[in-house]
Protein backbone atom coordinates (compact mmCIF):
# COMPACT_ATOMS: atom_id res chain seq x y z
CA UNK A 1 0.00 0.00 0.00
CA UNK A 2 2.77 2.45 0.95
CA UNK A 3 4.74 1.39 -2.11
CA UNK A 4 1.89 2.47 -4.35
CA UNK A 5 1.68 5.68 -2.35
CA UNK A 6 5.39 6.19 -2.96
CA UNK A 7 4.98 5.71 -6.70
CA UNK A 8 2.31 8.39 -6.88
CA UNK A 9 4.35 10.63 -4.61
CA UNK A 10 7.39 10.28 -6.84
CA UNK A 11 5.39 11.23 -9.92
CA UNK A 12 3.93 14.20 -8.09
CA UNK A 13 7.36 15.51 -7.10
CA UNK A 14 8.23 15.53 -10.81
CA UNK A 15 5.29 17.76 -11.61
CA UNK A 16 5.35 19.63 -8.33
CA UNK A 17 5.35 23.25 -9.56
CA UNK A 18 2.47 22.95 -11.96
CA UNK A 19 0.26 21.11 -9.48
CA UNK A 20 1.21 23.60 -6.77
CA UNK A 21 0.07 26.57 -8.83
CA UNK A 22 -3.15 24.78 -9.75
CA UNK A 23 -3.78 24.06 -6.07
CA UNK A 24 -3.22 27.61 -5.07
CA UNK A 25 -4.86 29.52 -7.89
CA UNK A 26 -8.54 28.71 -7.61
CA UNK A 27 -9.07 29.15 -3.87
CA UNK A 28 -7.25 32.50 -3.94
CA UNK A 29 -9.63 33.65 -6.66
CA UNK A 30 -12.63 32.57 -4.59
CA UNK A 31 -11.26 34.28 -1.55
CA UNK A 32 -10.65 37.54 -3.38
CA UNK A 33 -13.78 37.62 -5.52
CA UNK A 34 -16.32 36.18 -3.13
CA UNK A 35 -14.73 36.61 0.29
CA UNK A 36 -13.50 40.16 -0.07
CA UNK A 37 -15.40 41.32 -3.18
CA UNK A 38 -18.92 40.06 -2.66
CA UNK A 39 -18.30 39.97 1.09
CA UNK A 40 -18.36 43.76 1.31
CA UNK A 41 -22.08 43.67 0.54
CA UNK A 42 -22.88 40.85 2.93
CA UNK A 43 -23.87 41.37 6.55
CA UNK A 44 -21.68 39.70 9.13
CA UNK A 45 -22.64 36.32 10.60
CA UNK A 46 -22.20 35.82 14.34
CA UNK A 47 -19.66 38.59 14.41
CA UNK A 48 -17.62 37.14 11.52
CA UNK A 49 -16.75 39.03 8.38
CA UNK A 50 -17.78 37.20 5.22
CA UNK A 51 -14.15 36.38 4.37
CA UNK A 52 -13.72 34.90 7.86
CA UNK A 53 -16.91 32.94 7.31
CA UNK A 54 -15.83 31.25 4.09
CA UNK A 55 -12.11 30.79 4.93
CA UNK A 56 -12.47 27.46 6.81
CA UNK A 57 -14.86 26.24 4.11
CA UNK A 58 -12.30 26.94 1.40
CA UNK A 59 -9.77 24.81 3.26
CA UNK A 60 -12.04 21.74 3.32
CA UNK A 61 -13.34 22.39 -0.21
CA UNK A 62 -9.78 22.03 -1.47
CA UNK A 63 -9.62 18.60 0.20
CA UNK A 64 -12.79 17.58 -1.63
CA UNK A 65 -11.59 18.85 -4.99
CA UNK A 66 -8.07 17.46 -4.80
CA UNK A 67 -9.09 14.03 -3.54
CA UNK A 68 -11.97 13.76 -6.02
CA UNK A 69 -9.88 14.77 -8.98
CA UNK A 70 -7.03 12.47 -8.04
CA UNK A 71 -9.13 9.32 -7.68
CA UNK A 72 -11.34 9.93 -10.72
CA UNK A 73 -9.44 11.39 -13.68
CA UNK A 74 -5.97 10.50 -12.43
CA UNK A 75 -6.70 7.03 -11.06
CA UNK A 76 -8.76 6.18 -14.13
CA UNK A 77 -5.83 7.19 -16.33
CA UNK A 78 -3.50 4.99 -14.31
CA UNK A 79 -5.96 2.12 -14.38
CA UNK A 80 -7.34 2.14 -17.93
CA UNK A 81 -4.91 4.14 -20.04
CA UNK A 82 -1.44 3.69 -18.61
CA UNK A 83 -2.09 0.16 -17.27
CA UNK A 84 -0.16 1.12 -14.16
CA UNK A 85 -2.37 -1.01 -11.92
CA UNK A 86 -1.84 -4.02 -14.16
CA UNK A 87 1.91 -3.56 -14.09
CA UNK A 88 1.92 -3.36 -10.31
CA UNK A 89 -0.41 -6.34 -9.94
CA UNK A 90 2.19 -8.55 -11.64
CA UNK A 91 4.43 -7.94 -8.61
CA UNK A 92 3.69 -9.38 -5.14
CA UNK A 93 1.19 -6.58 -4.55
CA UNK A 94 -2.51 -7.34 -4.79
CA UNK A 95 -5.20 -5.23 -6.44
CA UNK A 96 -6.59 -4.53 -3.00
CA UNK A 97 -3.30 -3.05 -1.84
CA UNK A 98 -3.03 -1.00 -5.00
CA UNK A 99 -6.47 0.53 -4.50
CA UNK A 100 -5.74 1.27 -0.84
CA UNK A 101 -2.49 2.91 -1.88
CA UNK A 102 -4.37 5.10 -4.34
CA UNK A 103 -6.86 6.19 -1.68
CA UNK A 104 -4.09 6.92 0.79
CA UNK A 105 -2.16 8.91 -1.78
CA UNK A 106 -5.16 10.99 -2.85
CA UNK A 107 -5.95 11.75 0.80
CA UNK A 108 -2.34 12.81 1.43
CA UNK A 109 -2.30 15.04 -1.59
CA UNK A 110 -5.63 16.53 -0.53
CA UNK A 111 -4.28 17.23 2.97
CA UNK A 112 -1.24 18.86 1.51
CA UNK A 113 -3.29 21.14 -0.71
CA UNK A 114 -5.61 22.05 2.17
CA UNK A 115 -2.56 23.08 4.19
CA UNK A 116 -1.47 25.29 1.33
CA UNK A 117 -4.87 26.98 1.43
CA UNK A 118 -4.61 27.19 5.18
CA UNK A 119 -1.37 29.10 4.66
CA UNK A 120 -3.10 31.43 2.22
CA UNK A 121 -6.04 32.27 4.49
CA UNK A 122 -3.61 32.72 7.37
CA UNK A 123 -1.62 35.13 5.23
CA UNK A 124 -4.83 37.12 4.67
CA UNK A 125 -5.22 37.32 8.44
CA UNK A 126 -8.22 35.00 8.58
CA UNK A 127 -6.81 32.57 11.14
CA UNK A 128 -7.42 33.97 14.61
CA UNK A 129 -6.54 31.07 16.90
CA UNK A 130 -3.89 28.32 16.92
CA UNK A 131 -6.75 25.83 17.42
CA UNK A 132 -7.48 26.30 13.74
CA UNK A 133 -4.53 24.02 12.94
CA UNK A 134 -6.61 21.11 14.20
CA UNK A 135 -8.61 21.41 10.98
CA UNK A 136 -5.98 19.03 9.59
CA UNK A 137 -7.75 16.20 11.46
CA UNK A 138 -10.93 16.92 9.55
CA UNK A 139 -8.97 17.21 6.31
CA UNK A 140 -7.34 13.80 6.81
CA UNK A 141 -10.57 11.90 7.44
CA UNK A 142 -12.44 13.87 4.81
CA UNK A 143 -9.60 13.17 2.37
CA UNK A 144 -10.00 9.41 2.83
CA UNK A 145 -13.77 9.76 2.38
CA UNK A 146 -13.63 11.76 -0.86
CA UNK A 147 -10.79 9.64 -2.23
CA UNK A 148 -12.91 6.55 -1.62
CA UNK A 149 -15.98 8.12 -3.21
CA UNK A 150 -13.86 8.94 -6.26
CA UNK A 151 -12.52 5.37 -6.44
CA UNK A 152 -16.07 4.10 -6.21
CA UNK A 153 -17.04 6.28 -9.18
CA UNK A 154 -13.96 5.09 -11.06
CA UNK A 155 -14.87 1.47 -10.39
CA UNK A 156 -18.08 2.04 -12.34
CA UNK A 157 -16.62 4.32 -15.02
CA UNK A 158 -16.42 3.13 -18.60
CA UNK A 159 -14.88 6.36 -19.87
CA UNK A 160 -13.96 9.86 -18.72
CA UNK A 161 -17.48 11.06 -19.61
CA UNK A 162 -18.84 9.44 -16.50
CA UNK A 163 -16.77 11.78 -14.32
CA UNK A 164 -18.51 14.81 -15.80
CA UNK A 165 -21.70 13.48 -14.23
CA UNK A 166 -19.92 12.81 -10.99
CA UNK A 167 -18.68 16.37 -10.79
CA UNK A 168 -21.76 18.23 -12.08
CA UNK A 169 -24.32 16.18 -10.18
CA UNK A 170 -22.44 15.49 -6.99
CA UNK A 171 -19.32 17.55 -6.33
CA UNK A 172 -20.46 20.96 -7.64
CA UNK A 173 -23.84 21.03 -5.84
CA UNK A 174 -22.04 20.02 -2.69
CA UNK A 175 -19.58 22.83 -3.18
CA UNK A 176 -22.43 25.35 -3.34
CA UNK A 177 -24.98 23.98 -0.89
CA UNK A 178 -23.03 22.58 2.04
CA UNK A 179 -22.95 25.74 4.07
CA UNK A 180 -19.86 26.85 2.23
CA UNK A 181 -21.10 30.29 1.21
CA UNK A 182 -24.17 30.74 3.41
CA UNK A 183 -25.38 29.24 6.69
CA UNK A 184 -27.88 26.39 6.44
CA UNK A 185 -29.91 27.52 9.47
CA UNK A 186 -33.41 28.78 8.62
CA UNK A 187 -33.70 26.82 5.37
CA UNK A 188 -36.64 24.40 4.81
CA UNK A 189 -36.29 21.10 6.62
CA UNK A 190 -35.91 18.99 3.51
CA UNK A 191 -33.04 21.15 2.25
CA UNK A 192 -31.43 20.74 5.61
CA UNK A 193 -31.92 16.97 5.46
CA UNK A 194 -30.29 16.76 2.03
CA UNK A 195 -27.42 18.92 3.19
CA UNK A 196 -26.96 16.74 6.25
CA UNK A 197 -26.45 13.71 4.02
CA UNK A 198 -23.63 15.48 2.18
CA UNK A 199 -20.11 14.88 3.50
CA UNK A 200 -18.91 18.40 2.79
CA UNK A 201 -21.56 19.88 5.15
CA UNK A 202 -19.93 18.12 8.08
CA UNK A 203 -16.42 19.06 7.06
CA UNK A 204 -17.43 22.71 6.72
CA UNK A 205 -19.25 22.74 10.07
CA UNK A 206 -16.34 21.15 11.93
CA UNK A 207 -13.77 23.38 10.26
CA UNK A 208 -15.77 26.51 11.01
CA UNK A 209 -16.01 25.66 14.68
CA UNK A 210 -12.32 24.89 15.12
CA UNK A 211 -11.42 28.18 13.39
CA UNK A 212 -13.13 29.95 16.30
CA UNK A 213 -11.37 28.26 19.18
CA UNK A 214 -11.18 24.99 21.13
CA UNK A 215 -13.09 22.02 19.70
CA UNK A 216 -16.71 21.68 20.77
CA UNK A 217 -19.50 19.20 20.05
CA UNK A 218 -19.83 20.27 16.39
CA UNK A 219 -16.18 19.50 15.68
CA UNK A 220 -16.32 16.04 17.27
CA UNK A 221 -19.67 15.19 15.72
CA UNK A 222 -18.42 16.10 12.27
CA UNK A 223 -15.23 14.05 12.78
CA UNK A 224 -17.34 11.08 13.84
CA UNK A 225 -19.72 11.41 10.87
CA UNK A 226 -16.84 11.71 8.42
CA UNK A 227 -14.95 8.84 10.08
CA UNK A 228 -17.87 6.41 9.86
CA UNK A 229 -18.61 7.42 6.27
CA UNK A 230 -14.91 7.08 5.33
CA UNK A 231 -14.74 3.57 6.81
CA UNK A 232 -17.89 2.41 4.99
CA UNK A 233 -17.16 4.00 1.64
CA UNK A 234 -13.49 2.95 1.54
CA UNK A 235 -14.51 -0.63 2.30
CA UNK A 236 -17.06 -0.58 -0.52
CA UNK A 237 -14.69 1.18 -2.93
CA UNK A 238 -11.87 -1.34 -2.42
CA UNK A 239 -14.26 -4.26 -2.86
CA UNK A 240 -15.93 -2.85 -5.93
CA UNK A 241 -12.62 -1.98 -7.55
CA UNK A 242 -11.18 -5.43 -6.83
CA UNK A 243 -14.25 -6.95 -8.47
CA UNK A 244 -13.63 -4.89 -11.56
CA UNK A 245 -9.90 -5.57 -11.82
CA UNK A 246 -9.46 -9.13 -10.63
CA UNK A 247 -11.41 -11.12 -13.22
CA UNK B 1 17.40 -30.05 -14.11
CA UNK B 2 14.09 -31.48 -15.11
CA UNK B 3 11.90 -30.66 -12.16
CA UNK B 4 8.46 -29.39 -13.13
CA UNK B 5 8.10 -25.74 -12.10
CA UNK B 6 4.64 -25.08 -13.50
CA UNK B 7 1.97 -27.76 -13.59
CA UNK B 8 -1.63 -27.32 -14.76
CA UNK B 9 -4.34 -29.93 -14.29
CA UNK B 10 -7.72 -29.46 -15.96
CA UNK B 11 -7.15 -25.74 -15.88
CA UNK B 12 -10.25 -23.80 -16.89
CA UNK B 13 -11.04 -20.12 -17.23
CA UNK B 14 -14.50 -18.79 -17.88
CA UNK B 15 -15.73 -15.22 -18.28
CA UNK B 16 -19.48 -15.52 -17.86
CA UNK B 17 -20.59 -17.78 -20.68
CA UNK B 18 -17.34 -17.53 -22.58
CA UNK B 19 -14.85 -20.32 -21.95
CA UNK B 20 -11.40 -18.88 -22.60
CA UNK B 21 -9.42 -21.90 -21.39
CA UNK B 22 -11.07 -25.29 -21.41
CA UNK B 23 -9.67 -27.99 -19.17
CA UNK B 24 -6.05 -27.93 -20.31
CA UNK B 25 -3.06 -29.68 -18.78
CA UNK B 26 0.64 -29.07 -19.22
CA UNK B 27 3.86 -29.32 -17.28
CA UNK B 28 6.80 -26.97 -17.67
CA UNK B 29 10.28 -28.12 -16.62
CA UNK B 30 12.90 -26.07 -14.85
CA UNK B 31 15.20 -24.17 -17.19
CA UNK B 32 13.28 -24.77 -20.39
CA UNK B 33 11.61 -22.32 -22.70
CA UNK B 34 8.00 -23.37 -23.11
CA UNK B 35 5.81 -21.84 -25.77
CA UNK B 36 2.08 -21.30 -26.15
CA UNK B 37 1.12 -20.85 -29.77
CA UNK B 38 -2.27 -20.05 -31.08
CA UNK B 39 -4.38 -17.59 -33.02
CA UNK B 40 -5.87 -14.57 -31.30
CA UNK B 41 -8.47 -15.61 -28.77
CA UNK B 42 -7.09 -19.12 -28.38
CA UNK B 43 -6.67 -18.72 -24.64
CA UNK B 44 -2.91 -18.10 -24.44
CA UNK B 45 -3.05 -14.82 -22.57
CA UNK B 46 -5.78 -16.06 -20.22
CA UNK B 47 -3.51 -18.97 -19.34
CA UNK B 48 -0.58 -16.61 -18.71
CA UNK B 49 -2.70 -14.36 -16.53
CA UNK B 50 -3.70 -17.28 -14.35
CA UNK B 51 -0.07 -18.33 -14.02
CA UNK B 52 0.99 -14.93 -12.73
CA UNK B 53 -1.91 -14.61 -10.37
CA UNK B 54 -3.53 -11.79 -12.29
CA UNK B 55 -6.74 -13.58 -12.99
CA UNK B 56 -8.43 -16.15 -10.74
CA UNK B 57 -8.57 -19.81 -11.79
CA UNK B 58 -12.19 -20.81 -12.52
CA UNK B 59 -11.65 -24.57 -12.24
CA UNK B 60 -8.83 -27.08 -12.05
CA UNK B 61 -5.42 -26.74 -10.45
CA UNK B 62 -2.32 -24.75 -11.17
CA UNK B 63 0.95 -25.07 -9.28
CA UNK B 64 3.98 -22.87 -9.62
CA UNK B 65 7.15 -24.01 -7.80
CA UNK B 66 5.01 -26.46 -5.81
CA UNK B 67 2.68 -23.70 -4.60
CA UNK B 68 -0.96 -23.56 -5.56
CA UNK B 69 -1.62 -20.32 -7.41
CA UNK B 70 -5.12 -20.26 -5.96
CA UNK B 71 -3.83 -19.93 -2.41
CA UNK B 72 -0.34 -18.48 -2.67
CA UNK B 73 -0.42 -16.03 -5.54
CA UNK B 74 1.63 -13.45 -3.65
CA UNK B 75 4.54 -15.87 -3.03
CA UNK B 76 4.26 -17.13 -6.59
CA UNK B 77 4.53 -13.60 -7.93
CA UNK B 78 7.72 -13.05 -5.90
CA UNK B 79 9.63 -15.59 -7.96
CA UNK B 80 8.26 -14.46 -11.28
CA UNK B 81 8.95 -11.74 -13.81
CA UNK B 82 6.21 -10.71 -16.22
CA UNK B 83 6.45 -9.11 -19.64
CA UNK B 84 2.80 -8.37 -20.39
CA UNK B 85 1.32 -8.07 -23.84
CA UNK B 86 0.21 -4.49 -23.36
CA UNK B 87 2.90 -1.94 -22.81
CA UNK B 88 2.53 -0.99 -19.16
CA UNK B 89 5.60 1.14 -18.52
CA UNK B 90 4.99 4.09 -16.27
CA UNK B 91 4.94 7.11 -18.62
CA UNK B 92 5.14 9.46 -15.67
CA UNK B 93 8.54 8.15 -14.58
CA UNK B 94 11.97 8.14 -16.23
CA UNK B 95 13.62 4.96 -17.54
CA UNK B 96 15.68 4.39 -14.40
CA UNK B 97 12.80 5.27 -12.07
CA UNK B 98 10.60 2.74 -13.83
CA UNK B 99 13.07 0.10 -12.66
CA UNK B 100 13.67 1.52 -9.19
CA UNK B 101 10.02 2.08 -8.33
CA UNK B 102 9.23 -1.42 -9.59
CA UNK B 103 12.01 -2.87 -7.43
CA UNK B 104 10.29 -1.45 -4.36
CA UNK B 105 7.17 -3.49 -5.11
CA UNK B 106 9.38 -6.57 -4.69
CA UNK B 107 11.04 -5.21 -1.52
CA UNK B 108 14.44 -5.14 -3.19
CA UNK B 109 16.66 -3.01 -0.89
CA UNK B 110 17.34 0.31 -2.59
CA UNK B 111 21.14 -0.11 -2.85
CA UNK B 112 20.78 -3.51 -4.41
CA UNK B 113 18.04 -2.22 -6.69
CA UNK B 114 20.32 0.54 -7.96
CA UNK B 115 23.12 -1.90 -8.82
CA UNK B 116 20.73 -4.32 -10.44
CA UNK B 117 19.00 -1.60 -12.44
CA UNK B 118 22.38 -0.50 -13.80
CA UNK B 119 23.28 -4.06 -14.73
CA UNK B 120 19.97 -4.57 -16.48
CA UNK B 121 20.18 -1.31 -18.40
CA UNK B 122 23.61 -2.42 -19.57
CA UNK B 123 22.42 -5.92 -20.45
CA UNK B 124 19.53 -4.54 -22.50
CA UNK B 125 21.59 -1.71 -23.99
CA UNK B 126 19.58 1.12 -22.51
CA UNK B 127 22.29 2.85 -20.46
CA UNK B 128 22.20 5.99 -22.56
CA UNK B 129 18.46 6.33 -22.05
CA UNK B 130 18.75 6.18 -18.27
CA UNK B 131 17.20 9.57 -17.54
CA UNK B 132 14.92 9.81 -20.55
CA UNK B 133 11.18 9.75 -20.30
CA UNK B 134 9.35 6.75 -21.67
CA UNK B 135 7.78 8.66 -24.55
CA UNK B 136 11.24 9.16 -26.08
CA UNK B 137 11.87 5.42 -26.45
CA UNK B 138 11.30 3.43 -29.63
CA UNK B 139 9.04 0.36 -29.60
CA UNK B 140 12.03 -1.97 -29.33
CA UNK B 141 13.55 0.00 -26.47
CA UNK B 142 10.25 0.01 -24.58
CA UNK B 143 10.05 -3.75 -24.95
CA UNK B 144 13.61 -4.14 -23.71
CA UNK B 145 12.84 -1.92 -20.75
CA UNK B 146 9.79 -4.02 -19.92
CA UNK B 147 12.06 -7.08 -19.97
CA UNK B 148 14.57 -5.29 -17.73
CA UNK B 149 11.74 -4.42 -15.37
CA UNK B 150 10.58 -8.03 -15.30
CA UNK B 151 14.10 -9.11 -14.28
CA UNK B 152 14.56 -6.64 -11.43
CA UNK B 153 13.61 -9.26 -8.81
CA UNK B 154 15.91 -11.97 -10.29
CA UNK B 155 12.96 -14.18 -11.18
CA UNK B 156 13.19 -17.96 -11.50
CA UNK B 157 10.41 -17.87 -14.07
CA UNK B 158 9.95 -15.29 -16.79
CA UNK B 159 6.55 -14.91 -18.43
CA UNK B 160 6.66 -13.39 -21.90
CA UNK B 161 3.28 -12.59 -23.42
CA UNK B 162 3.96 -11.82 -27.10
CA UNK B 163 7.30 -10.17 -26.37
CA UNK B 164 8.05 -9.02 -29.92
CA UNK B 165 4.64 -8.28 -31.41
CA UNK B 166 4.79 -5.12 -33.48
CA UNK B 167 8.58 -4.79 -33.56
CA UNK B 168 10.82 -4.49 -36.61
CA UNK B 169 13.12 -7.43 -37.49
CA UNK B 170 16.24 -5.85 -35.96
CA UNK B 171 14.50 -5.22 -32.67
CA UNK B 172 13.03 -8.73 -32.67
CA UNK B 173 16.37 -10.39 -33.28
CA UNK B 174 18.03 -8.34 -30.59
CA UNK B 175 15.34 -9.39 -28.10
CA UNK B 176 15.69 -13.04 -29.12
CA UNK B 177 19.41 -12.83 -28.44
CA UNK B 178 18.83 -11.40 -24.99
CA UNK B 179 16.28 -14.08 -24.22
CA UNK B 180 18.66 -16.84 -25.32
CA UNK B 181 21.30 -15.42 -22.98
CA UNK B 182 18.80 -15.40 -20.16
CA UNK B 183 17.92 -19.00 -20.81
CA UNK B 184 21.56 -19.97 -20.51
CA UNK B 185 21.58 -18.46 -17.05
CA UNK B 186 18.90 -20.97 -16.05
CA UNK B 187 15.73 -18.87 -16.08
CA UNK B 188 12.62 -20.85 -16.99
CA UNK B 189 10.73 -19.03 -19.71
CA UNK B 190 7.09 -19.23 -20.68
CA UNK B 191 6.34 -17.57 -23.97
CA UNK B 192 3.24 -16.87 -25.99
CA UNK B 193 3.50 -15.82 -29.58
CA UNK B 194 1.87 -16.08 -32.94
CA UNK B 195 5.18 -15.77 -34.72
CA UNK B 196 6.16 -19.30 -35.66
CA UNK B 197 9.72 -18.25 -36.27
CA UNK B 198 9.96 -16.91 -32.75
CA UNK B 199 8.71 -20.19 -31.36
CA UNK B 200 11.16 -22.21 -33.47
CA UNK B 201 14.02 -19.94 -32.45
CA UNK B 202 13.38 -19.93 -28.74
CA UNK B 203 11.21 -22.78 -27.54
CA UNK B 204 12.41 -26.17 -26.34
CA UNK B 205 8.85 -27.40 -26.19
CA UNK B 206 5.55 -25.87 -27.08
CA UNK B 207 1.83 -26.41 -27.23
CA UNK B 208 -0.53 -25.24 -29.93
CA UNK B 209 -3.79 -23.86 -28.60
CA UNK B 210 -6.99 -23.22 -30.47
CA UNK B 211 -10.44 -22.39 -29.17
CA UNK B 212 -9.44 -22.79 -25.52
CA UNK B 213 -7.91 -26.26 -25.99
CA UNK B 214 -4.41 -27.65 -26.46
CA UNK B 215 -4.28 -29.41 -29.81
CA UNK B 216 -0.64 -30.46 -30.06
CA UNK B 217 2.41 -30.61 -27.85
CA UNK B 218 6.07 -31.33 -28.49
CA UNK B 219 9.50 -30.08 -29.52
CA UNK B 220 9.32 -27.78 -32.55
CA UNK B 221 11.37 -30.05 -34.83
CA UNK B 222 9.58 -33.19 -33.75
CA UNK B 223 6.24 -31.53 -34.34
CA UNK B 224 7.27 -30.53 -37.83
CA UNK B 225 8.64 -34.00 -38.58
CA UNK B 226 5.63 -35.84 -37.17
CA UNK B 227 2.83 -33.61 -38.36
CA UNK B 228 3.93 -32.40 -41.79
CA UNK B 229 7.23 -34.01 -42.75
CA UNK B 230 10.31 -32.47 -44.29
CA UNK B 231 9.28 -30.55 -47.37
CA UNK B 232 6.29 -28.74 -48.77
CA UNK B 233 5.22 -27.95 -52.32
CA UNK B 234 2.84 -25.05 -52.66
CA UNK B 235 1.07 -25.11 -55.99
CA UNK B 236 -1.03 -22.16 -57.07
CA UNK B 237 -3.76 -22.58 -59.66
CA UNK B 238 -7.53 -22.41 -59.96
CA UNK B 239 -9.56 -24.64 -57.68
CA UNK B 240 -10.78 -26.59 -60.72
CA UNK B 241 -7.26 -27.47 -61.78
CA UNK B 242 -6.10 -28.26 -58.24
CA UNK B 243 -8.81 -30.66 -57.11
CA UNK B 244 -7.95 -33.51 -59.54
CA UNK B 245 -4.28 -33.04 -58.76
CA UNK B 246 -4.98 -33.31 -55.06
CA UNK B 247 -6.90 -36.57 -55.61
CA UNK B 248 -4.02 -37.99 -57.62
CA UNK B 249 -1.54 -37.22 -54.87
CA UNK B 250 -3.80 -38.60 -52.21
CA UNK B 251 -4.31 -41.91 -54.05
CA UNK B 252 -0.51 -42.19 -54.19
CA UNK B 253 -0.46 -41.88 -50.42
CA UNK B 254 0.69 -38.26 -50.19
CA UNK B 255 -0.63 -35.80 -47.70
CA UNK B 256 -2.20 -32.98 -49.70
CA UNK B 257 -4.73 -30.31 -48.93
CA UNK B 258 -6.35 -27.45 -50.79
CA UNK B 259 -7.11 -24.03 -49.41
CA UNK B 260 -8.38 -21.19 -51.58
CA UNK B 261 -6.27 -21.30 -54.74
CA UNK B 262 -3.35 -23.20 -53.29
CA UNK B 263 -2.57 -26.90 -53.01
CA UNK B 264 -0.26 -27.89 -50.18
CA UNK B 265 1.67 -31.09 -50.77
CA UNK B 266 3.57 -32.43 -47.77
CA UNK B 267 6.52 -34.69 -48.42
CA UNK B 268 6.90 -36.73 -45.26
CA UNK B 269 10.28 -38.44 -45.49
CA UNK B 270 11.89 -36.59 -48.36
CA UNK B 271 11.00 -39.14 -51.08
CA UNK B 272 10.02 -36.95 -53.99
CA UNK B 273 6.68 -37.44 -55.73
CA UNK B 274 6.69 -39.67 -58.87
CA UNK B 275 8.18 -38.05 -62.00
CA UNK B 276 4.90 -37.89 -63.87
CA UNK B 277 3.15 -35.98 -61.10
CA UNK B 278 6.15 -33.79 -60.46
CA UNK B 279 6.21 -32.81 -64.13
CA UNK B 280 2.61 -31.66 -63.80
CA UNK B 281 3.49 -29.61 -60.74
CA UNK B 282 6.46 -28.07 -62.48
CA UNK B 283 4.29 -26.90 -65.35
CA UNK B 284 2.30 -24.83 -62.83
CA UNK B 285 3.13 -21.94 -60.55
CA UNK B 286 4.79 -23.68 -57.62
CA UNK B 287 7.08 -23.17 -54.67
CA UNK B 288 9.20 -25.89 -53.05
CA UNK B 289 10.44 -25.27 -49.51
CA UNK B 290 11.32 -26.98 -46.22
CA UNK B 291 8.43 -27.60 -43.84
CA UNK B 292 8.09 -25.13 -40.97
CA UNK B 293 6.23 -24.81 -37.73
CA UNK B 294 3.76 -22.60 -39.54
CA UNK B 295 2.63 -25.63 -41.56
CA UNK B 296 2.05 -27.55 -38.35
CA UNK B 297 0.20 -24.65 -36.88
CA UNK B 298 -2.13 -24.15 -39.83
CA UNK B 299 -2.74 -27.86 -40.08
CA UNK B 300 -3.65 -28.14 -36.43
CA UNK B 301 -5.48 -24.85 -35.92
CA UNK B 302 -7.10 -24.70 -39.35
CA UNK B 303 -6.58 -22.09 -42.02
CA UNK B 304 -9.74 -20.08 -41.55
CA UNK B 305 -9.46 -16.46 -40.45
CA UNK B 306 -10.18 -15.66 -36.80
CA UNK B 307 -12.22 -12.52 -36.59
Amino acid sequence: MFKVWYRDFKVWTRYFTSSFVANLGEPILYLLAIGFGLGRYVASFDGLSYAEFIAPALVVVSVMNTASFETTFSSYTRMAVQKTFDAIAATPLTFRQIVRGEILWAASKACFSSMVIFGVVAAFGLVKTPWAFAVVLICAVQGILFASLGILATAFAKSYEMFNYYFTLFISPMFLFSGTFFPLGGLPDWVYAVAWAMPLTHAVAGAREIFQGPPGPVFFKSLLWLGIAAALVSWAAVRKMEKRLFV
Amino acid sequence: MSRPVIVAENLTKRFGHLTAVNCIRFSIQEGECFGFLGPNGAGKTSTMKMIYGFSPVTEGDLWVLDLSVKKHSVQVKRSMGVVPQEDSLDPELSVIDNLLVYARYYDVPSKEAATRADELLKFLQLEEKRKDSISKLSGGMKRRLVIARALINKPKILILDEPTTGLDPQARHSIWNKLRNLKKSGVTMVLTTHYMEEATQLCDRLVIMNEAKILAEGRPHELIRDRVGREVYEIRASRKALNPLKDKFQTQGFDAECFDETLYLFVRDGTPPPEALLAMVKSMDFHHRPATLEDVFLKVAGRELRE
